[in-house]
């Protein structure tokens, strides 16, 4: 799998090269600052870029604003977004379009290569991954809203894993449960939240996040 | 228009009262003066100036209330009560003193006496009579010297009359305002006492500005002793224990260096939110409006933001607004138990002003609000200002305004060319003496043909001169006063619009 890869620090950046290297994938381009990153973004069309948002020359959020100029330009470009904090203003941004393929996690979750490489093929396949932070903020921020109050412990928890971006699959094997079972959890969670439901992993995904975001 | 002269008219009428308590207060001011220095009755002093003082005020509250020309209060602030020592006795400069009452009057004298603020209060309190009270009176003399004609009943003189009544009433609103614009020239606080006053305040801020730096770097080092330093420590000391076992037991290494991954994860977000205490990440990436957006975002309220901003305010401000907006969005939801708030960012000129809005049960008090009191220290760093409305029941109404945020901090000040700072005090001064005695007084005594000469120079002319040197003189003292208001307006200006 092809992967345009930006980040500005010399020690993570070869980390990544060789994390990505090891499982698979081939590095196109691995550049260092925002105009860099623009352009490989359009020239090579990688089939998943991994951004990091604070990026040469202005330090501020170039990263990012290349990424979103180039999924203007083509639409559903899968990017994997890190960051050194995680703001849900940006989550909000990136998942504007609704189209999804977009992931936004924290740098940290780099430590567990496996999930990290999940969440890489994840965003490629056109999924998301959000990290655990924005969801935990994004339902925090939700927390005086009504319907969410009469969901369940146990169906919370789903909407968070579904939140972050994972299949019924993933979500029945991360809590020990059938994955029939999950398909009950989610179904309920849909009428709880009067959402319209929907076969599709992704879409359901991003029907959720719209609903957190409020942008429904 | 009709209704306003009526007003500015009544207006000039008060002073007559106003000129009478002026000349009372006069007499009084002058004997306690003449007690205090000539007879040494030092005691009288102070009250004596606090009289003056009273005196000036009023005439500063009337040259705002009615003319709209703000007049500051130019004096020191007060000095503070004198503090016992340690053994109960007050010290003052080299003398102890078993009560406070000596201390304390020396201060006050030294506080009333040493500000030049006094000095020119006095110059005003002698000169008002004379140059204000002619300001003012003379178009209700016109007016009541018209009337009087009126009542002779002969053609010429009642037109006469009536001409004067009528440039009377119209002139005295106008007078009200001159008469405001004498009243600043000496009451207003001196370029020199404006500037003092400024760095006195400066330096206050500048303390407090240190200090709380100083404590907020001990708080970060506080942080970083007993966080992220400490946990490295443990991570290299694990790493190393990892290292040992790796031959011996690679299942028992591989079991610390799991740890070591959590113990650098939990670091990192130990100096995440470390960091954004010291600089929110958005702020440095965004700029304060969408940092603020973001705040609204993580906030459990519903938070309506506004922004319009031309540029980016200067990093400083912009951190300080942050945090100022971070915390009174706290408050609202913490104190006040708001479920929605506004908060508004605009600007005015080179002025930054943040309103937060909140529908709590409001009650907020900066006197007992330590949060509160944070933010006005942070604020008055930049000069700016906290203003709290937040009547029991709510709505709390915090508004926040940062002056020259946005822009280039251009000095203010009154900075008239001094030839034309001196010519104006001479035309404030002096303009009567053409107008009145020189001017119209012979006009009147020309026209009615008094036959009196007196000591006014145009009727000691040859007959041709005569009443070209009194229109002449009237000419002169008018121009005198145009020019005095001219001036007069023209630093008022400097002083409100400092960065145009």
């Amino acid at each position: 799998m092809r992967v345009v890869l930006a980040e500005d620090l010399f020690l993570l950046r070869d980390g990544l090269v060789n994390l990505l290297r090891a499982h698979g994938f081939e590095i196109v381009a691995a550049v260092e600052s925002g105009p860099e990153l623009l352009k490989a973004l359009l020239d090579e069309r990688p089939e998943v870029a991994v951004v990091d948002v604070r990026l040469p020359p202005t330090f501020t959020d170039e990263g990012l604003q290349a990424a979103l100029t180039a999924r203007r330009a083509i639409p559903g470009l899968p990017i994997l977004v890190l960051s050194q904090h995680v703001e849900q203003l940006y989550a909000r941004e990136l998942l504007a379009d609704g189209t999804g393929g977009v992931g936004y996690l924290l740098k940290d979750r780099v430590f567990n290569s496996e999930q990290f490489i999940d969440a890489v093929r994840r965003v490629a396949s056109g999924g998301t991954a959000m990290d655990p932070d924005v969801i935990a903020k994004l339902l925090a921020s939700n927390a005086r809203n009504e319907p969410l109050g009469k969901l369940t412990p146990r169906e919370r928890e789903v909407l968070e894993l579904m939140a972050e971006g994972r299949s019924n699959a993933a979500i029945a094997q991360r809590l020990f449960l059938s994955e029939s079972a999950v398909g009950k959890h989610t179904a309920n969670i849909f009428t709880k939240l009067d959402l319209a439901a929907s076969d599709d992993d992704n879409r359901r995904v991003l029907a959720v996040l719209a609903y957190l975001n409020g942008t429904r | 228009m009709v209704l306003r002269t009526a007003v500015g008219f009544g207006r000039g009428l008060v002073y007559i009262p106003l000129v009478a308590l002026h000349l009372v207060t006069l007499t009084l001011a002058a004997v306690a003066f003449l007690l205090t220095f000539g007879l040494g009755m030092v005691f009288l002093g102070p009250a004596g100036v606090r009289l003056v003082r009273r005196q000036a005020g009023l005439a500063r509250r009337l040259a705002h209330a009615w003319s709209g020309v703000d007049i500051a209060t130019p004096y020191r602030p007060s000095p503070p009560p004198p503090m016992p020592q340690r053994d109960g006795w007050y010290r003052d400069g080299r003398q102890l003193y078993r009560t406070p009452r000596i201390p304390s009057f020396n201060r006050t004298w030294n506080w009333m006496y040493r500000d030049p603020a006094t000095w020119r209060d006095y110059a005003w309190l002698a000169t008002e009579p004379l140059v204000g009270g002619l300001l003012v009176l003379s178009p209700l003399l016109t007016a009541g010297l018209g009337a009087v004609l009126v009542y002779t009943w002969r053609p010429m003189q009642a037109v006469t009359g009536i001409v004067l009544v009528i440039a009377g009433v119209l002139l005295a609103p106008r007078m009200v305002r001159v008469h405001a614009l004498w009243t600043r020239l000496l009451l207003a606080p001196t370029h020199r006492a404006r500037l003092t006053n400024e760095m006195r305040h400066l330096s206050q801020v500048h303390t407090e500005v240190v200090d709380s730096q100083a404590a907020e770097l001990r708080r970060i080092e506080r942080d970083l002793h007993d966080g992220a330093q400490a946990r490295l420590v443990a991570i290299g000391m694990t790493l190393g224990a990892a290292e040992e076992l790796l031959e011996s037991d690679p299942q028992a290494a591989r079991a610390l260096i799991a740890k070591v991954r959590e113990a650098s994860a939990a670091s990192l977000v130990e100096l995440r939110q470390l960091v954004r205490g010291i600089h929110p990440p958005v702020l440095a990436e965004r700029g304060l409006g969408d940092a603020v957006r973001a705040l609204a975002l993580d906030s459990p309220l519903k938070v309506a933001v506004s922004v319009d901003l031309p540029t980016r305010p200067d990093a400083p401000v912009e951190s300080a607004a942050y945090f100022v907006i971070s915390e009174l969005l706290v408050n609202a939801s913490r104190h006040g138990d708001a479920r929605n708030v506004e908060v508004d960012i605009s600007h005015r000129r080179t002025a930054l002003r943040i309103t937060v809005t909140d529908d709590g049960h409001g009650g907020a008090d900066p006197s007992r609000g330590s949060g509160l009191r944070g933010i006005e220290r942070r604020v008055a760093a930049f000069d700016g200002v906290l203003a709290l409305h937040s009547p029991a029941g709510g709505p709390t109404v915090a508004t926040v305004e940062f002056p020259h945020a946005l822009g280039p901090d251009a000095s203010c000040g009154s900075t008239l060319p001094k030839w034309k700072n001196t010519l104006m005090g001479i035309c404030w001064g002096l303009f009567w003496l053409p107008l009145f005695p020189q001017g119209l007084v012979p006009l009147f005594f020309k026209i009615f043909g008094v036959d009196e000469r007196s000591w006014f120079l145009a009727l000691y002319m040859p007959e041709a001169f005569q009443w070209p040197v009194i229109l002449g003189m009237i000419a002169l003292g008018i121009c005198m006063i145009a020019f005095a208001v001219r001036a007069s307006s023209e630093v008022r200006e400097r002083d409100v619009e400092p960065n145009t």
